[in-house]
């Protein structure tokens, strides 16, 4: 809040504006679209915010595609990298539905040779390969996430970014340990 | 969970092999991995542009990457001091910009220009 003295009316125009938008954010990203048809105002800032994260979580999802289909996975990792790949579907099918309901237009999802070709999927030769990659992939994810919530206009939408970014670290954190990565030795080690 | 992924991320476990560290070579090529590399790479355009080559290059300027108009229009060349900014606050530098993601410790900010810097 700026330290300029508002007129009272105005702040809580504000205040109502947004707890009116809070609810439904949540109830977007939560499986409850029902609820959210009422998003009020402008949200450019804050929808091409979430175009950006549509954006990762497409590549994402292209990603564990990409390894899936490579014959490189073995079971039982390919089942943890399906589950995974479900999970990135999630994020997206929310952020899709937020991006309308909020008037903005939902970025589109490449070919999967594009993804292929930007991800040099060439390279991977292993099934460490994947996972090396699945990791990479994630973590830069869990930090995109993280380093976005100061820019929301939207404290709710704020919130959704940081429960993205715990299930990308929930991922990094499976995927690390099964290349036997030692996990970070320094506290606060995302999102700095 | 159901209980076939119980053991499915249980046999991910077991793969571990010994601990190492992700990555023992660069320290700044991990730190920009992790906190660029989530949509960015070097040579590749992905939900961000290329990074190999940027500095000296006028901002919004890769060919055929679908670039904000507010960035494209910023007449912005990246400098080490301009990308310390842009990664400050990309907002505070180019309003209208879509990048939107900050990097709020300024020894991260700096090893990330360095890294930069190296990869031109």
């Amino acid at each position: 809040m700026s330290a300029n003295a508002l007129p009272a009316r105005r702040n809580f125009l504000s205040t109502s504006g947004k707890a009116t938008l809070s609810v439904a954010a949540i109830a977007l990203l939560a499986g409850r679209p029902d609820l959210a048809a009422a998003a009020p105002g402008d949200m450019g800032k804050d929808v091409d915010i979430l175009n950006v994260a549509l954006g990762l979580e497409h590549e994402a999802i292209n990603a564990y595609q990409l390894g899936a289909g490579s014959g490189l996975l073995q079971k039982p990792v390919l089942d943890v990298a399906v589950l995974f790949q479900s999970h990135h579907k999630g994020h997206r099918d929310a952020l899709i539905a937020t991006i309308e309901k909020m008037g903005g237009k939902p970025v589109m999802e490449r070919s999967l040779d594009d993804y292929a070709k930007a991800l040099n999927a060439g390279t991977l030769k292993s099934q460490a390969d994947v996972l090396a990659l699945a990791a990479r992939l994630e973590l830069g994810a869990a930090n995109a996430y993280l380093g976005v919530i100061p820019s929301f206009k939207e404290a709710a939408l704020a919130q959704v970014a940081g429960r993205l970014a715990a299930d990308e670290t929930m991922h990094w954190t499976a995927l690390s340990s099964a290349l036997g990565r030692m996990l970070p030795a320094k506290p606060l080690s995302f999102g700095a | 969970m159901k209980p076939a992924l119980c053991l499915a991320l249980a046999g991910l476990a077991v793969l571990a092999a010994p601990a190492r560290a992700a990555d023992d070579v660069d320290p700044g090529r991990a730190l920009y991995e992790a906190r660029c590399g989530g949509c960015h790479a070097l040579a590749a355009d992905r939900v961000g542009p290329r990074h190999a080559g940027v500095l000296g290059r006028k901002a919004g300027s890769i060919a055929g990457f679908a670039y904000s108009p507010a960035l494209a229009r910023s007449q912005i060349v990246w400098t080490e001091e301009s990308l310390e900014r842009w990664l400050r606050d990309p907002e505070a530098l180019v309003p209208g910009q879509r990048m939107n993601f900050r990097v709020g410790d300024a020894d991260e900010r700096r090893r990330i220009v360095e890294y930069l810097s190296r990869n031109r």
